[in-house]
């Protein structure tokens, strides 16, 4: 059997209005929320309709994805770097019947301009061997309580949330609007029967960006140093000897303020808003709800087309604290690598 | 009625957004690995915990990436589960499918495996999720077959993906998709068979959006942008003017630098200025549009926290051409994976790299010239190295 064909030539999978106007489009615009118009300096236009999706997706549904596509498309549909779905029209006149066909499925069409659009994020429970929490799971719960950010673009700016269930962060959720991140808070436990059999003890010792993790090669196992830790888990990822999963302290810390766009700001990273809330299946109050009440003060303070980070920015972390109600405490001052860059050093600082 | 065996799940089938225990059930219908995965998620609900092990080694012939391997930890009460493989197939550039294209992954998937994939995983694969040792092979036979190759993982060059690009997007100042295919094909052996210290991202956007988040997680990000005047059409920006768009407010002073004029009539920008943020072609995308000598800029280091702390990519080569075929950014992307694999330790992202050697001497192993759009500023401290060539040898 051939190897290394590589995927299939995109050329193959693209609709003749593409094709024809590849690189030469003009200018797009919104017609309604999920609805975008590109026109291509040919006077051609392409109509896309983008639908939400779990990720997750069943066989069947990709082929119920199929026949609608077949119906209104031509076959033609794509999915964006946030697993929402795209209906690729290039027939007006199917637009509306397309509309009607999603809405009469239950499917939700929506997530552009400012809107928050399908949450990015990770396997979780479903199928993830390091996970702090599911992904799926919050990821559904927050979804159905903000469906109408995602139907709608009342929003000052685009609010892009990503959900990681470990530090290990698939996908990179390092830089959103709003990121949801599975943390453990205990330190591992060294399975020393097994770590002998199934561990290289250098490569688990060097695995430990605090210098954690010492060698005991008598016993050929390792100790921890357990003030050191700071649960990132990089040494069970090498070592499964080393659980490090914990039912009644792992749970989800939320960060926000980061963006990947050079838009007006430049990128940046999220920041820590909540240090800790508790895993709470199957629809995870807490975390919803704090997610929720951010959005919403956001969505009242915020200017046109500021973004969260840049919204923090000019109101200041001080009343970001105070608006939101959301404690600050000792963790949210870094005492990692480079901490002292985040430290304030001028008397420019607001009272709340 | 008979009580629910999955009480807990059941509850994320109600509300608006679509459920992904739906998908679940869908496919238990057929598959019995489906139906022992829900049993066994709806055990983690209850437990708080996941229940899954550490995959071994498992894959195809010839090949080390593509495949994860993954296992239940409770067999005893799942065994359809006891091996549920996860097989990464690369997806064309941009994620276009046509639908026959699509069909035959479900064929395929829905003979080989459980009947669920993610479309997509985050680094940009589709995702078969959940098969059985024995059926990887004959997967991944049945897969060329219809034309499709296996995505990379592991220490590999991870597979690599791009945003919509010329395909659909007036902003693409390169040739995302096509990029992005030439240098997959161009780098099958790094996807398939990893051969570096640890996982390596290439990441394509077409403009400074930057739709594909590769600032953030690519070690290797190419963003495109462009150099000279923004094109104006005058007529356009009266028109974004009369239909309610506040060009003074919305456009003119949220400008980064100020490089923009609105008297009521005329939008003047002045380009030396400008640092090409998107904000002002974002807000009038019919008005105005990036200049015309389009290129990319590259940028490298970008990673999550694991190991070392999360970094955002830095500028590497400011301005690019990029056309077919690509040599100088083919052979951009060798040189710097040769350093990281002659210097890199196990498990070091190219960023910590850098960070732990220098850029200073990064710069000179990969012969690129030091710019001033590298840096935001020149340093601060005084504990400047230099080169032995710097320095005068023999001291009288």
């Amino acid at each position: 059997m051939a190897t290394d064909i590589g995927p299939p030539d995109y050329k193959t999978m693209l609709p003749p209005v593409v094709r024809r106007n590849y690189g030469k489009w003009l200018y797009h615009e919104i017609l309604k929320p999920g609805v975008l118009m590109h026109v291509g300096e040919s006077g051609e236009a392409l109509y896309t309709v983008r639908a939400g999706s779990p990720r997750l997706l069943s066989t069947d549904t990709l082929r119920e994805i199929c026949e609608i596509a077949d119906s209104y498309c031509d076959g033609y549909l794509r999915f964006t770097s946030r697993h929402n779905i795209e209906f690729l029209v290039s027939d007006q006149t199917k637009v509306e019947p397309l509309l009607l066909e999603l809405n009469r499925m239950n499917y939700s069409v929506g997530g552009t301009g400012h809107s928050i659009s399908n949450i990015v994020h990770t396997q979780g429970w479903v199928h993830c061997h390091t996970p702090a929490t599911d992904a799926s799971g919050p990821v559904k719960a927050l979804m159905d309580e903000i469906h109408e950010y995602f139907v709608t673009m009342t929003l000052p700016a685009h609010v892009r949330i990503a959900l990681a269930c470990c530090l290990n962060m698939c996908g990179a959720v390092h830089c959103s609007d709003i990121a949801i991140l599975g943390i453990h808070r205990t330190v591992p436990k060294p399975d020393n029967s097994r770590v002998p059999n199934v561990c290289e003890i250098p490569t688990t010792v060097a695995s430990c960006p605090t210098g954690a993790i010492r060698g005991d090669m008598k016993n050929k196992t390792v100790t921890i140093n357990n003030d050191k830790c700071m649960y990132c888990g990089n040494c069970y990822t090498v070592c499964p000897a080393m659980p490090i999963a914990d039912p009644d302290n792992d749970g989800i810390s939320i960060w926000v303020g980061g963006k990947v766009s050079n838009a007006r700001s430049a990128p940046m990273f999220s920041k820590l808003a909540i240090p800790y809330l508790p895993n709470n299946p199957p629809r995870w109050p807490e975390v919803v709800d704090a997610v929720k009440n951010i959005i919403e003060v956001y969505a009242a303070g915020a200017r046109k087309h500021e973004r969260v980070g840049e919204w923090i920015e000019r109101i200041g972390w001080e009343r970001f604290f105070s608006l939101t109600g959301i404690p600050f405490t000792d963790k949210h001052i870094d005492d990692f690598d480079m901490a002292t860059e985040t430290f304030r050093s001028s008397m420019q600082f607001k009272w709340r | 009625m008979a009580k629910s065996e999955t009480p807990l799940l059941d509850e994320l089938e109600k509300g608006k957004w679509p459920s992904f225990v739906t998908e679940i059930k869908k496919a238990a219908e057929k598959s019995p690995m489906a139906k022992d995965l829900l049993h066994q998620l709806e055990l983690s609900y209850k437990d708080r915990i996941g229940h899954w092990k550490h995959g071994g080694i498992v894959g195809v012939k010839g090949y080390g990436s593509g495949v994860i391997g993954r296992y239940s930890d409770r067999p005893d009460l799942f065994p359809n589960v006891q091996a549920f493989h996860t097989i990464r197939v690369n997806h064309p550039s941009g994620w276009f499918y046509k639908t026959d294209a699509l069909r035959s992954l479900c064929d395929i998937w829905d003979k080989h495996g459980s009947g669920l994939t993610n479309m997509h995983g985050s680094t940009g694969d589709a995702i078969l999720l959940g098969t059985t040792t024995d059926h990887l092979q004959t997967c991944f036979d049945d897969l060329s077959e219809a034309g499709f190759d296996l995505g990379g993982s592991g220490s590999a060059l991870r597979t690599p993906s791009c945003c919509v690009g010329p395909g659909r997007c007036e902003w693409a100042c390169v040739d995302s998709l096509d990029l992005c295919h030439h240098l997959t094909m161009n780098f099958q052996d790094e996807i398939h068979r990893p051969m570096f210290p640890y996982k390596f991202k290439i990441k394509i956007s077409a403009c400074p959006n930057d739709c594909v988040a590769s600032i953030a997680r690519a070690d290797f990000s190419v963003i495109g942008t462009w150099k000279g005047d923004i094109r104006i059409d005058p007529a356009e920006v009266e028109a974004y003017a009369s239909s309610g768009l506040n060009i003074q407010r919305e456009v003119c002073d949220l400008c980064p630098t100020r490089c923009m004029e609105w008297d009521g009539r005329q939008l003047k920008i002045f380009n030396e200025d400008c640092t090409r943020c998107m904000h002002c072609i974002n807000l009038m995308p019919k008005a105005l549009r990036p200049g015309e000598e389009q290129g990319a800029t590259i940028l490298v280091g970008g990673k999550a926290p694991i190991v070392e702390g999360a970094l955002l990519s830095w500028v590497l080569v400011p301005f690019m051409k990029l056309e077919p075929p690509y040599g100088e950014i083919k052979d951009l992307i060798l040189r710097i994976q040769d350093w990281w694999c002659d210097n890199g330790r196990s498990r070091e992202r190219l960023g910590e790299l850098i960070k732990r050697l220098g850029m200073r001497t990064f710069l000179r192993a990969i012969d690129i010239p030091a710019a001033p759009q590298m840096v935001k500023a020149p340093r601060t401290n005084p504990y400047v190295f230099f080169w032995p060539e710097d320095i005068q040898q023999e001291v009288k």
